[in-house]
């Protein structure tokens, strides 16, 4: 998974693709950030149990697109939405929808790991605690499970009260993936998770949200069209806040229909 | 030729203004050495242990002690954080959770102004709301003076230090579903508290030197008191009284209690260092 060239697995066989339901569906889906419309009338479903890959230029709204999707942009002001995004039916903006619900449903991992100045353990039953689990039995097993999942027990089982800055940036991140998977979100949002890695830590991301895959839907944005590739079994290409071609990863890199996308995946320009 | 000519003359231009610089600092270390140095010179020798213990005996005999004054000063001290820290710290959040709002720029500003007026002026406030309804001098009005000067110092530096909080940690938190609120108190202010409280305990530091504000509010008291609505004597208070005397045994228990402040405002800036240290270890690798 670290040779350079665009490797593309096989799509997923036509029965299991159709089992794949929409998990997260949007319509027409506007983003204003004050009078700057960032996009323009988003269309698309996002499968269940499967990596979707955002890809495109930078500023082209792909991160602001997944921000939208748990409402992470409601923090900026004048920020302003139109359109709909669903979860499984449910209007993400509707007026029954409490932001602080729906991202416990929908976790995210950031560009810069973020993990809080707090010891590791800490870290990872932030969200547990938060949650109202008091139970340090159910806490310690929970933690343990979470950093088994993003594969960085074995590295921190000795030192779990230990300060998790002192973690490098590669645990660092994956710390951060331990800390969303503990309240067991449905949805993963990753925006740029390996983009500050180097090529080790990022191919143990990789491999991880590879293994991620079974039990959540994950949604990544990636300016690694590689990455992209490696990781992903369906692709969206943004450019200039619309979106320009989405389907299966395979379609996108081999055989993509807009010459846009073909300039862009073949490295003409971005 | 006009190359390496412009280069020396830039060359002594630099040097003239490092001395300058280094004259500057000089200028400005100096009182500072001076002052240390009388008051531990006067001071240190008239320290001893009947000063610690004792309490001030009546004018014309020699000897006796400020015990009274400070037990005094502490209380004030201690007082003067009860009112302030809970009203800084809440204000100082505020200012950095809305600082667009208008409230917000007319609370900065309050604060601003009020670090501006002159701590007198304080004090016959304090005198104004806390000794004249009762007619009598308190403890709690002096903690109520020093309070309003700290008030503002705690509302600037809580605002400061939350704001240099990473942005991120805000997101991290509010992504893994805390509230607002939650995120605040859980995540931001323990981040930032290390440097809470420097700028508290900095604060304590600097009006435990006030004694303007205490002459119509605390008081004097010749005698032990820990009453809270009673006068309370002061270390600040005390030296004034005492350097202010003809006496020369006053003159030199007068010295002893300007370096006992001393000592205490630096120990509470030791005291303020090691807490950070403690704190930061969390927050450092």
């Amino acid at each position: 998974m670290t040779t350079m060239e665009i490797e593309v697995r096989d799509a997923p066989p036509q029965a299991a693709r159709a089992a794949a339901q929409a998990k997260i569906a949007v319509r027409d889906f506007d983003f204003y950030y004050g009078a700057f419309k960032a996009l323009h009338a988003i269309t698309l479903d996002v499968p269940a149990q499967r990596v979707t890959a955002f890809i495109g230029p930078s500023g082209c709204g792909k991160s602001t697109f997944l921000r939208s999707i748990n409402r992470m942009n409601d923090i900026i002001p004048e920020a302003r939405a139109a359109g709909s995004i669903t979860i499984d039916g449910r209007d993400v903006y509707g007026s029954g929808t409490d932001p602080v619900e729906l991202r416990r449903r929908v976790g995210m991992v950031f560009q810069k790991s973020n993990p809080f100045p707090k010891s590791i353990f800490e870290n990872v039953a932030y969200g547990l605690r938060i949650g109202g689990l008091r139970n340090k039995r159910q806490l310690e097993a929970t933690v343990e499970r979470s950093l088994k999942r993003a594969a960085l027990w074995d590295e921190v089982k000795d030192r779990l009260h230990g300060s998790a800055l002192a973690l490098s940036g590669g645990q660092q991140q994956r710390l951060c993936i331990a800390r969303a998977l503990a309240v067991d979100p449905e949805i993963l949002l990753m925006d740029e998770p390996a983009s500050a890695l180097d090529p080790i830590a990022t191919s143990k991301i990789e491999e991880l949200i590879y293994e991620l895959k079974d039990n959540y839907t994950i949604v990544i944005v990636t300016h690694n069209m590689q990455q992209a590739a490696r990781v992903s079994d369906r692709t969206a290409f943004f450019m200039l806040g619309k979106l320009v071609e989405y389907g299966d990863t395979r379609e996108i890199f081999m055989n993509p229909r807009e010459k846009m996308t073909e300039d862009y995946v073949t490295g003409r320009f971005g | 030729m006009s190359t390496t000519s412009n280069a020396r003359r830039r060359k002594i231009v630099s040097r003239i203004f490092e001395v300058l610089c280094a004259a500057a600092v000089l200028v400005a270390l100096l009182p500072l050495a001076l002052i240390l140095f009388y008051v531990i010179k006067e001071g240190f020798g008239a320290l001893n242990l009947a000063f610690f213990t004792q309490m001030p005996k009546p004018v014309g005999e020699v000897g006796g002690g400020m015990a009274n004054a400070i037990a005094g000063t502490l209380m004030l001290i201690g007082l003067a954080a009860l009112f302030a820290v809970p009203i800084g710290c809440v204000c100082g959040i505020h200012l950095s959770e809305y600082p667009g709002t208008r409230f917000s720029s007319v609370v900065r500003f309050a604060a601003d102004v009020l670090n501006g007026v002159p701590s007198i002026v304080i004090g016959i406030f304090a005198y104004g709301i806390a000794v004249l309804p009762v007619k009598r001098f308190s403890a709690i009005a002096g903690g109520v003076a020093l309070g309003l000067l700290m008030i503002p110092v705690v509302v600037r530096t809580t605002e400061e230090l939350l704001r240099l909080v990473p942005s991120g940690l805000r997101e991290g938190a509010l992504a893994l579903g805390a509230s607002r609120s939650r995120a605040v108190f859980t995540v931001i202010v323990p981040a930032a508290l290390p440097g809470i409280l420097t700028g508290i305990l900095v604060a304590l530091a600097r009006v435990a030197g006030e004694t303007a504000p205490l002459l119509f509010t605390s008081f004097n008291n010749r005698f032990w008191s820990t009453s809270l609505t009673q006068p309370i004597a002061s270390l600040t208070v005390q030296v004034f009284t005492y350097a202010i005397s003809p006496y020369d045994d006053w003159h030199r228990q007068a010295w002893a209690g300007a370096f006992l402040l001393v000592v205490i405002i630096l120990a509470l800036s030791i005291i303020a260092r090691l807490a950070v240290r403690r704190l930061e270890r969390m927050n450092r690798p």
